[in-house]
């Protein structure tokens, strides 16, 4: 059967906060744009997002964007491009603006503006005293916004392919985009959808540890598309553990719980974090808060039988703060926990969170690749959101920070495509057609193998075991032999079941591949950077270093290759940041 | 413990059917685990599901008889043998996923945007925190489905009947204060069918995994059409 094709004049693939405040965008012009979504849209991630989104609108005390700058700066430990964080900070405080007058269900201050509240690594005054910046819908905030962004462009008519799986880009000989090969998941039918421009919006690849505060869906699709198509990923080994997920099953429990007052607790009963963090204490950066819970565990005072987790208490804010600004994870806790969080304390335990890395992007969501020695866009394609790496987060990601990244950089994405949505097609490339077709048909193969869900446990197991909070040379040298064995594996895994309607098996298989091409770019990347910084923390080289590696690693999947490029360190109109030691 | 769940292969079954299997729990499982236990034992086996944790809305599902999200019930709260079928009323495209195609028709019928006729102001439209309050119940609805496929009067008139999901949105934007466009709303419900087939039976309210409650929403939007009639 002849492969259906599809024509429109901009293709977004993921329909969570950044595709769809890009496809928003593009709306509002003549232009035709295609949303494809694996899922539902109002199923994507940022659903679960719980605490808020930052900017500096100053409702509670007062603030400013460059304040703001200056704590991510900070936060990333100086691996941020600065011109793109000026940008996003300056940016974030009209996007909030723009959402609320869209539609979002804010929490309010008595005098009816946006409630804000404290956040970690926020400060007022470059370094000052504890600011409150994150806009907040009750600890539901993620949800609010899907949904108003899913209504906004449902009233702008935006085309939906709803539950259609991306299966690869489609690549001309000289580089440019020309669209994706997507599969129908209802009816298992292939679709080549043609677009003058694509943008990459498919979220994070947090599945690919085995505890994980990610959905079952988030595999990294788009990241491991771009990686096949040629194009690196950059700074892959900074992912983020979120400090309190539920203990052993790693649900997430907002920062916003710390924000309104919570704290953390060892056996002892003791207040540890000012023990790590004297000023800011459990606001302190989540890269820090998250190395101190696992160090108390390790020195032998965690709490419960086996001493593995620590207690986040919150029950002294009282039911009414409780019920009020935080219902969502208080629900949670009693449902994956046990526990009712205005009465007792919560079991935490850091959790896979969030990459900081991805592919690689200017601030207008363009993506670059390195050519001779500078840098080049590749034509039609753009990237936004947790899959594409700006880089604004460098190498720890500020709390409030991720959904302000996907609004502003989805935003930035749609507008500047506007000019390329004039041009004509290019012409298909029928070989790169073919290519992705034999992505799809390998899946075809028959006979006894090993299984989708086998290979995929043992990976997300070798990947908690060898690239999570403290990694040292030995057990990442060691992890990288496994996790490249099980690479290999990969050829010797048989579908069992060939059919062709609504089959999660054969999704699962792909999205597996996906996985797999991420975890190898964490990996390979994180053992070569021999320094700690952000997130990546070493203790076999416990320092910063940056006259050696304050720069962007760059993973190309063909022979796992590594390469860098230097840090922007200068913004668009104020002064640099320089680095400095990073104390909270 | 025995798990008896409804196939349907389109490409080979005529009519859906009932398997069994044997999955062995463990403390704090829930459904959503032991259906992810089945499909490790059959790979063919279809459900939905992304977030396990209840706010995306994609595992919604019938399980002895009360539609419920898998991701957060307790299986030691179920009954064994645990039927899992899917939603009732729905056309059954592979096992327990359902096509929700009319469920979303119903939802973009109600116009759930915002709307406001007003220029924007510059910054954010005010609003008192007793004015957001009354989007408390409404605005935390995840589109899972468990009410309206819960509900006899969507079951016999999903074209005309909105059903609890739809009319719960419509409310959500009533009782919005930013609002500006409730005669319309208001017009668009007016008829025997789109919001008077409701008959309170409150299967909607029994089923929500948020806790909200689309009858007593239902209400408000009649005693609002009654207050402006008058």
């Amino acid at each position: 059967m002849a492969l259906i094709k599809r024509r429109f004049d901009a293709l977004i693939i993921g329909a969570g906060g950044a595709g769809l405040n890009a496809a928003l965008q593009l709306a509002r012009t003549e232009a035709r744009v295609a949303v494809v979504s694996k899922v539902f849209p109002t199923r994507s991630h940022t659903v679960a997002a719980q605490g808020g989104v930052n900017a500096a609108l100053g409702n509670v005390m007062p603030d400013s964007w460059h304040w703001h700058m200056f704590d991510t700066v900070k936060g990333s430990d100086y691996l941020g491009d600065q011109d793109a964080i000026e940008y996003m900070c300056r940016e974030a405080i009209p996007t909030v603006y723009e959402l609320e007058h869209n539609g979002v269900p804010f929490s309010r201050l008595d005098n009816g503006k946006i409630y804000q509240r404290a956040f970690g690594g926020q400060s007022q005054n470059f370094g000052g005293a504890q600011a409150a910046r994150t806009c907040a819908a009750a600890d539901r905030t993620g949800h609010a916004i899907l949904h108003t962004l899913y209504q906004q462009n449902l009233r702008a008519r935006t085309h939906f392919f709803d539950e259609y799986f991306a299966i690869d880009l489609i690549r001309d000989d000289e580089g440019a985009i020309l669209g994706a090969l997507v599969l129908e998941i209802e009816t298992g039918e292939p679709l080549l959808i043609e677009a003058k421009a694509t943008v990459l919006a498919t979220g994070g690849f947090g599945q690919v540890f085995r505890t994980t505060s990610n959905a079952h869906i988030n595999t990294g699709d788009g990241m491991a598309m771009a990686l096949r198509a040629g194009i690196p990923l950059m700074d892959m080994e900074f992912f983020q553990f979120h400090p309190t997920g539920i203990a052993g099953k790693g649900m997430l429990i907002t920062e916003g719980v710390r924000g309104e007052g919570g704290y953390l607790i060892n056996k002892d009963g003791e207040r540890f974090m000012e023990r790590y963090a004297p000023n800011a204490k459990d606001l302190a950066s989540r890269d820090v808060v998250s190395r101190a819970i696992v160090t108390e565990v390790k020195e032998g005072r965690g709490c419960g039988p086996n001493g593995d987790y620590v207690l986040l208490k919150l029950d002294h804010l009282g039911e009414e703060i409780i019920s009020r600004r935080l219902p969502g994870i208080r629900e949670t806790g009693k449902i994956f926990a046990g526990v009712d969080a205005a009465k007792e304390p919560l079991p935490v335990f850091p959790t896979a969170h969030y990459a900081m890395g991805g592919i690689p992007t200017d601030r207008f969501g363009r993506v670059i690749t390195p050519a001779g020695t500078g840098e080049e866009v590749v034509p039609g394609l753009y990237a936004a959101g947790e899959c594409a790496c700006v880089s604004v987060h460098g190498a720890n990601r500020l709390g409030g920070n991720s959904l302000l990244d996907i609004l502003v950089f989805g935003r930035a994405a749609g507008l500047d495509m506007q000019e390329q949505l004039r041009e004509h097609h290019r012409p298909m490339n029928e070989a790169g057609v073919e290519q992705a077709m034999a992505r799809l048909e390998r899946w075809d193969q028959k006979g006894e193998g090993i299984g989708v869900r086998e290979l995929r446990d043992e990976f997300r197991k070798a990947m908690e075991d060898h690239a999570g909070v403290f990694r040292t040379e030995e057990i990442m040298t060691e992890g990288l032999q496994i996790l490249r064995e099980l690479r290999d594996k990969l050829s010797e895994v048989r579908l069992q079941d060939h059919s062709k309607v609504f089959n999660t098996a054969r999704i699962e298989a792909l999205e597996l591949e996906n996985l797999i091409d991420c975890g190898m770019a964490v990996a390979v990347s994180a053992l070569a950077r021999q320094e700690s910084r952000g997130a990546h923390s070493r203790p076999d080289y416990p320092n910063r270093d940056d006259v050696n590696w304050m720069k962007h690693t760059l993973y190309y999947r063909d022979g796992d290759r590594l390469d860098y490029k230097p840090v922007k360190t200068r913004p668009l109109t104020v002064e640099p940041f320089p680095p400095k030691e990073r104390v909270y | 413990m025995q798990f008896l769940v409804s196939r349907f292969n389109p490409e080979r079954d005529e009519k859906p059917w009932m398997q069994t299997f044997e999955v062995e729990t463990w403390r704090g499982m829930m459904l959503r685990d032991a259906l992810l236990e089945i499909k490790r034992q059959d790979e063919s086996f279809a459900f939905r599901h992304s977030c396990g944790e209840g706010v995306c809305g994609s595992d919604g599902v019938n399980v002895n008889g009360t539609n419920r999200l898998a991701c957060i019930t307790p299986v030691s709260e179920l009954k064994a043998p645990v039927e899992v079928r899917p939603f009732p009323g729905r056309p059954i495209i592979r096992d327990l996923v359902v096509d929700m195609s009319q469920f979303y028709r119903q939802y973009r019928a109600v116009d759930p945007w915002l709307v406001r006729k007003d220029p924007m102001p510059e910054q954010e439209i005010l609003q008192s925190p007793e004015e957001r309050e009354k989007l408390d119940g409404l605005y935390e609805c995840i589109l899972c489905g468990c009410c309206s496929t819960a509900c006899p009067s969507f079951w016999w008139n999903p074209e005309k009947f909105h059903g609890p999901q739809a009319l719960l949105t419509a409310w959500r934007f009533l009782a919005d204060s930013r609002d500006q466009a409730e005669q319309e709303r208001l017009d668009a419900l007016e008829g025997p069918y789109r919001l008077f087939r409701c008959h309170t039976i409150m299967n909607c309210v029994e089923v929500c995994p948020k806790g909200l409650n689309p009858t007593k929403a239902i209400g408000h939007i009649k005693q609002l059409m009654l207050k402006n009639a008058i």
